[in-house]
């Protein structure tokens, strides 16, 4: 089932082509309309009409996260405020937050690419679709919103939060798909349990899940205790929102929707572009965007691109899941820690819940990794040795993964702030603290 | 003639202790006996109370991990030697008793013994065979 056949289904050598023509497009328009890019290429010693291929983007300078908080709010518009119908903005943890600005046509562009997605999941018009990711300046609920008021499909715009009600809603309007944050979708099918409601009695047939990253033994525990199928999806603010890729029904790899977004796989210590295959940072040049384009745009999302055609038919590449950004990595003690490991050996143990927190402090010389992890009420034992046991297990296995001794600690259920958008899976005190 | 102890887990932080009490004094719901178990980040409180059920909810909705436990209440002399009577008929039928805490009756002379055992079902029989008295829900609630 497919949005648009002919534009997901395009020959590759069609879509190279497409590409191509786009690319050089929007290139001499930022060039032209934006001091920022003018002045970056030039530096560059490179002209728009130095593109002559794809493998010619690599000419181009990278655009990072920092220069957006530089071009802070506007600074990085190709068009007027006059033409800007909608403005976005995504929470900056550091400094000022990321403004995105979308024209009319962006608009629908947007609607497009999220449709896309939805019909990826094979999402009708006769579909009930919940949208419990955040409304507001955050990119996840109108995007979803939009895109699946263009399928047609019935939109409840719940936006996060009020966790009975999402669970009394799903009963009483029979909602057939669900679009939130992972994390959040956990929270729900907690609420539900806490409520003695029985999933499999809902009609909830499909999820939608990103906005931050999740491994694949969390996926197993959505799709089981909301009884439906999870559908990792993908997007930035600095891209457009949701809708910049997303699995099919294969679940094999996300299709990154590239002709509009087009993606390369960067070394991220030397930029040095990698052949489809290898791991390394995503990037991604807006083709068809007219108000924010971004050319090279670093996410640091660490993935790779899936070679080899995808069963669905769909031509467009797909990316691996994205399990790490490179600004997540910790070092401790010289050891490379990603806070995913952390998750997928608390999946794998049945006694612990996949909620946790990360505490990285200096003791003297020595940096120390703490783990907060809940243990699960069906495990909760009154018996002291057994929950120490239980302890030790978490902590064995983390050193098996990294290498690294942790402290492990058991809290409270709902200790660990489960908020409606993002985790904060990671406290790093060593920041706060002096050498 | 198994009793229903309340089993709740606390991070060890300051005042915790103080949000049960509170919630089971706002509940109406009288502490018949109580014993904490810790380690250095959390613990373990055991708590039988007037009214089980009524306690489990209101913990439960204040997000408390509450377990229920089945445990003996036996009555024992509270003279020297009462407990040490006990665990002796436990020892000799082999059993291997999870944890212990007593607290002294009211009304009697008597001192009750509560214990925790792996097979709770055995356990009585071993006693009552011996002559022990075990209580019930209701001569607990009315203690």
């Amino acid at each position: 089932m497919y949005w648009n056949q002919q534009e997901e289904c395009m020959p590759v050598e069609l879509l190279r082509q497409r590409q191509l023509a786009r690319l050089q497009k929007t290139v001499a328009r930022v060039y032209e309309r934006v001091p920022f890019y003018r002045q970056r290429m030039d530096a560059a010693g490179v002209k728009p009409a130095d593109i002559r291929s794809l493998d010619d983007l690599r000419l181009l300078p990278f655009t990072t996260k920092n220069d957006m908080r530089e071009g802070y709010p506007f600074g990085l518009f190709a068009v007027s405020l006059d033409e800007v119908v909608r403005i976005h903005s995504s929470s900056g943890t550091t400094g000022k937050p990321v403004v995105a600005g979308y024209t009319r046509a962006d608009v629908v562009l947007w609607a497009n690419v999220m449709a896309r997605t939805f019909v990826c999941g094979e999402v009708t018009s006769r579909d009930i679709l919940q949208v419990a990711y955040g409304y507001g300046l955050f990119t996840g609920g109108l995007g979803a919103h939009y895109g699946a008021e263009l399928i047609g499909a019935t939109v409840i715009p719940m936006s996060g939060g009020n966790n009975k009600r999402q669970i009394m809603l799903m009963q009483d309007f029979g909602t057939t798909a669900l679009a939130c944050t992972p994390s959040y979708a956990l929270a729900l099918a907690e609420e539900a349990a806490a409520m003695g409601v029985d999933t499999r009695q809902l009609k909830l047939r499909v999820g939608f899940f990103g906005a931050e990253p999740w491994p694949e033994d969390m996926r197993k525990a959505i799709e089981q205790r909301l009884n439906l199928k999870a559908i990792d999806i993908y997007g930035l603010t600095e891209i457009i929102g949701p809708g910049v890729g997303s699995e099919c029904m294969e679940q094999n790899g996300l299709h990154l929707f590239e002709d509009h977004f087009f993606p390369e796989i960067i070394n991220p210590d030397t930029g040095e572009v990698l052949p489809d295959g290898e791991r390394g940072e995503l990037v991604f040049t807006c083709l068809t965007k007219e108000a924010f384009p971004l050319l090279r745009f670093r996410t640091r999302d660490i993935t790779r691109l899936i070679p080899g055609a995808c069963p669905c038919g769909r031509t467009f590449r797909r990316m691996e899941k994205v399990s790490d950004r490179t600004d997540d990595m910790l070092i401790i003690r010289g050891v490379n820690v990603f806070p995913s490991q952390i998750e997928t050996v608390l999946l794998a143990i049945e006694e612990a819940e996949p909620h946790f927190q990360i505490i990285v402090k200096r003791e003297g010389p020595l940096d120390e990794l703490e783990v907060l992890f809940e243990v699960d009420e069906q495990h909760f034992s009154d018996e002291v040795k057994r929950l120490q046991a239980i302890e030790q297990k978490v902590a064995r296995e983390i050193e098996t993964a990294i290498g690294l001794r942790a402290t492990v600690r058991l809290v409270e259920p709902k200790t660990i702030e489960r908020s409606m958008g993002k985790r904060k899976r990671v406290i790093d005190l060593r920041k706060e603290q002096k050498p | 003639m198994k009793i229903i102890q309340l089993s709740i887990f606390l991070e060890n932080t300051a005042g915790r202790l103080r949000e049960v009490t509170g919630i089971l004094s706002r509940a109406g719901i009288n502490i018949r006996a109580l014993s904490l178990a810790e380690t250095a980040d959390f613990g373990i409180l055991r708590v039988i109370v007037s009214d089980a059920k009524q306690a489990l909810e209101a913990l439960r909705a204040a997000h408390f991990t509450v377990r229920e436990t089945p445990i003996l209440a036996v009555e024992v002399p509270d003279q020297p030697g009462g407990l040490h009577g006990l665990l002796e008929a436990l020892a000799e039928a082999g059993m291997n008793i999870e944890y212990v805490y007593g607290f002294v009756e009211k009304r009697s002379d008597n001192a009750i013994i509560v214990i925790r055992v792996e097979e709770p079902d055995r356990a009585i029989a071993v006693l009552q065979a011996k002559g022990f008295i075990i209580l019930g829900n209701r001569e607990i609630g009315t203690l």
